[in-house]
């Protein structure tokens, strides 16, 4: 027994230390920000299925804003107040949720320009584009002909397109969609999106589609530099499967990358090549800063082009195993693509893919495109890397690290000589990692963050539900250095940092009253009203340190609907007020000075109502409030608005 | 013997330099009260022009709302319709001196301009004392025995900000004019001495 005992502890002691070890000495100081400092970067993280961007500092880690995108947020009024609601609209009424994978900041010569962020909806396939100088959700354009949009918001160096891909494949749009499951091989179809963006405001329109066969396509990235006028994606379920894909999509030794020549599609596109459709229907929702409201329109044309059909459009590159990644180096001559189940990295020339097409080293056909030889498109392989290999980001310096989720870590290798120079574990699972400008010309490879899958024992446990979380490691010396794990929202997929310097000073502060355009805008006290008509009473509400006019409103009936329109007539920074009424099935508003914002009430009983500002505001907030009295429908009680005047009569 | 006694040239270009300077004033700050508070880390600030206010002031009324100030409005103050004319009038005065160049008359320039310098000081002290005092009786914070008379010139915690009173571009240049004019009558008053 003592015998067994003294075998068990000697094997105890043969086991590699733990996860605590691995923390290197001077990492405190190197992710420490002093109180009142700022960070270096501004990290945007994605929210996975919270459906919201998140923002980070690095290096410290800490949070410092989520943006509302796709999902309901009541703490910031979004998809609550009314101005807000058509942002979440989409061709199948009000979805109030997505799934936000991934992150682009818009590029000018391949540089981040800090203008825009990029992100995709997965489930009802969608991208949104925010602005910089709001941090708010500007525009969102939802996705026809598709299902899974998650090959997706990537961009191209100068912003000209943001793409949009299919991971579910399904029929096109349309009376013809009705259709069997497996027929899927026949009917099935994915499409590429061309999503134009406009250089001066920024509004997305789509370009084209290009139809293509059903394969799933996983993610995407332009051509940059030398490849700058293409497109890469990463396909799986080459095998055309539309049940147990975890089997059936895993079959072939090889799936693809496609490679697509999108100034080739521009001049189909130009020669009337493209093929309108009109059986399709799309929201697109923009949000004005002036008039404080938000539009949403439906479309009902696209034009698509067919890969098949169009020579030079499309070529299909082998790629061993279900590749998931698939990225491009600083100077767009190397892609990377990462079979997730196999054992090595494969990595294509963008010059000898060129002359593949050119001498047309095909080795066939898959669905009217033609296939290049393997061979003939490869730089070469990353050998015995890990197991798991996902996505790949660069240091600028000749160097590439790739995350790898089955064995958890992260690899540093030479893309040249595809020799493996570092490695280290991430704390647990790694899906994407994120070099500060690493999708870029000229990355700024400070810091490589890894932001996982699973957390487990990395924090304080609460419960089942544990937060996602991130690691941030020091690349500047050979040897990459863990210094910094932090939690994060949702779940994070990918992310890209900016310089704050890029960000920071063009931050708006308060939107100016004499800008405000809103239709229901209320231009100083005197102007404050309520107003009936019909059933609809709309209450003309500002606020101002501390207190709202009218804050006694008297006159209201059941069966009214009323909206208190609030204008924050404050002018100072950081000086939002907030607005709640009792019993409204409805949220909050949070009005930024200078702002206007509805909410809509329906009072569902007589009595007297307390409305109150929700955000400190000052050492007066807590009276900050007012009330809003409710009659029966058909009361004689008049509409009365007052405030300050409105005193007590029953003096005894 | 002359009708008057001429100035020196050096003196005279000092008056000339010193009248157009003064014009400049006419569209300068020329006081300015700076506000800090913990949470106002970025100040807040007050310019006094001839003729207008300038700077944060819709902020600051509103903050001073909370203990019944007066809210400040340039309407309010017949001293922005006269300030211009006189700071002129005073500016020809000086390029009149200077092109004249009569010692006489320089002598009554700087009497002139004394007080110029103490009716302005009193008056502000009276606008500071009017506001700081005169509080609304509905003030939601009334602490007892507080009164929120700016300083004249320096600085005054008054609850929680911290209140800077100090000479903008347009002072300095009229605090500088008034030290040349004295070092102009000094030195002519030297030169008088000394020859008779």
């Amino acid at each position: 027994m003592i015998a067994l005992f003294g075998i068990a502890t000697t094997f105890e002691g043969c086991k590699p230390k733990g996860a605590g070890s691995a923390v290197s000495a001077g990492a405190a100081e190197k992710t420490y920000v002093a109180p009142g400092q700022y960070d270096e970067f501004y990290n945007f993280v994605s929210g996975g299925f919270s459906g919201q961007l998140s923002v980070y500092g690095l290096p410290s880690g800490r949070l410092l804003r989520v943006i509302p995108v796709f999902s309901l947020d009541p703490e910031k009024g979004w998809g609550f107040s009314e101005e807000t609601k058509p942002m979440l609209e989409t061709s199948h009424g009000t979805v109030p949720w997505d799934d936000l994978h991934h992150v682009q900041l818009s590029k000018t010569d391949g540089d981040y320009d800090g203008r825009w962020v990029f992100v995709n909806g997965n489930n009802t396939p969608r991208i949104a584009r925010i602005d910089l100088t709001t941090f708010r959700t500007a525009e969102i354009l939802e996705l026809p002909n598709s299902g899974g949009n998650h090959s997706s918001p990537y961009i191209t160096e100068n912003t000209e397109y943001v793409v949009a891909g299919t991971r579910f494949s399904v029929p096109m749009d349309g009376d013809d969609s009705d259709t069997p499951i497996n027929t899927y091989k026949k009917n099935f179809k994915g499409t590429l999106s061309f999503v134009s963006v406009n250089k001066d405001n920024g509004h997305m329109d789509i370009a084209f589609q290009i139809e293509t066969p059903g394969v799933n396509f996983d993610l995407s990235r332009a051509g940059k530099g030398v490849s700058h006028g293409w497109f890469f994606f990463s396909t799986y379920n080459t095998e055309l499967a539309s049940t147990l894909l975890e089997v059936n999509a895993s079959k072939n030794d090889k799936d693809f990358v496609l490679a697509v020549n999108w100034k080739k599609a521009e001049e189909y596109l130009k020669a009337g090549k493209g093929k309108k459709v009109s059986n399709v229907k799309y929201a697109h929702n923009i949000y004005d800063e002036t008039s404080h409201t938000s539009t949403s329109t439906i479309k009902n044309e696209v034009i698509v082009l067919n890969s098949a059909e169009l020579e030079g459009l499309c070529y299909f590159i082998p790629c061993p195993k279900s590749p998931h990644g698939v990225d491009v180096d600083p100077t767009g001559e190397y892609i990377v693509s990462s079979g997730k189940l196999a054992a090595l990295i494969p990595v294509f020339s963008f010059s000898k893919i060129q002359k593949a097409i050119e001498s047309k080293s095909f080795e066939g056909e898959f669905a009217g495109i033609p296939v290049i030889k393997y061979e003939a498109a490869l730089h070469g392989e990353v050998e015995k890397p890990g197991l798991g290999p996902l996505h790949t980001e660069f240091d600028g310096k000749g160097n590439a690290i790739t995350s790898f989720f089955v064995s958890s870590e992260l690899v540093k290798w030479n893309i040249k000589d595809l020799k493996i120079l570092d490695r280290v574990p991430t704390f647990y699972s790694v899906g994407h990692l994120m070099i500060p400008g690493g999708d870029t010309k000229n990355p700024d490879a400070k810091y490589v963050v890894a932001y996982n899958k699973i957390t487990k024992d990395r924090f304080l446990p609460t419960g089942p539900e544990l937060a996602h979380s991130a690691q941030i490691y020091d690349i500047t010396g050979d040897k990459m250095q863990l210094i910094l794990d932090f939690p994060t929202i949702g779940e994070p997929h990918y992310a890209q940092a900016i310089r704050a310097e890029k960000v920071k000073d063009k931050s708006v502060k308060i939107f100016k009253l004499e800008e405000n355009k809103h239709p229901y805008f209320t231009n100083g006290e005197s102007a404050a009203k309520v107003e009936r008509n019909g059933n609809k009473v709309h209450v003309y509400v500002t606020t101002i340190r501390s207190h709202f006019t009218p804050d006694n409103i008297e006159g209201i009936q059941m069966g009214d609907e009323v909206y208190f329109h609030v204008t924050n007539i404050e002018q100072d920074w950081d000086m939002p007020h907030g607005f709640a009424i009792k019993g409204a099935n409805n949220g909050e508003l949070l009005i930024m000075p200078g702002e206007t914002q509805t909410l809509k009430w329906v009072p569902d009983r007589i009595g007297i109502f307390p409305m109150y500002c929700t955000d400190f505001c000052s050492a007066l907030h807590q009276e900050m409030s007012g009330y809003v009295r409710v009659s029966p429908k058909g009361s004689n009680v008049p509409i009365t608005f007052s405030v300050g005047t409105n005193q007590p009569t029953d003096t005894q | 013997m002359k009708a008057y006694h001429p100035i020196k040239s050096i003196h005279r270009i000092i008056l000339l330099i010193c009248g157009i300077a003064l014009l400049a004033v006419i569209f300068l700050p020329i006081w300015r009260i700076e506000l800090d508070a913990a949470q106002y880390p970025e100040g807040l600030e007050l310019h006094i022009y001839s003729y207008k206010l300038d700077g944060q002031v819709e902020i600051i009324n509103g903050l001073n709302h909370y203990i019944g100030m007066k809210t400040l409005h340039a309407d309010d103050f017949v001293e922005f319709t006269v300030l211009p004319y006189i700071i002129g009038i005073y500016a020809l005065a000086f390029i009149v001196a200077g092109l004249m160049a009569r010692r006489k008359w320089i002598y009554i320039l700087l009497a002139a301009f004394l007080v110029f310098g103490i009716v302005a000081i009193v008056d502000f002290w009276f606008w500071e004392y009017d506001y700081g005092h005169n509080l609304s009786d509905d003030a939601p914070i009334k602490v007892p025995g507080m009164a929120y008379q700016p300083p004249l010139i320096g600085y005054k915690q008054l609850l929680n900000f911290g209140t800077y009173s100090i000479p903008d571009i347009g002072g300095w240049i009229v605090i500088t004019c008034g030290l040349l004019l004295c070092y102009c009558v000094y030195r002519e008053w030297q030169f008088s001495t000394n020859k008779i």
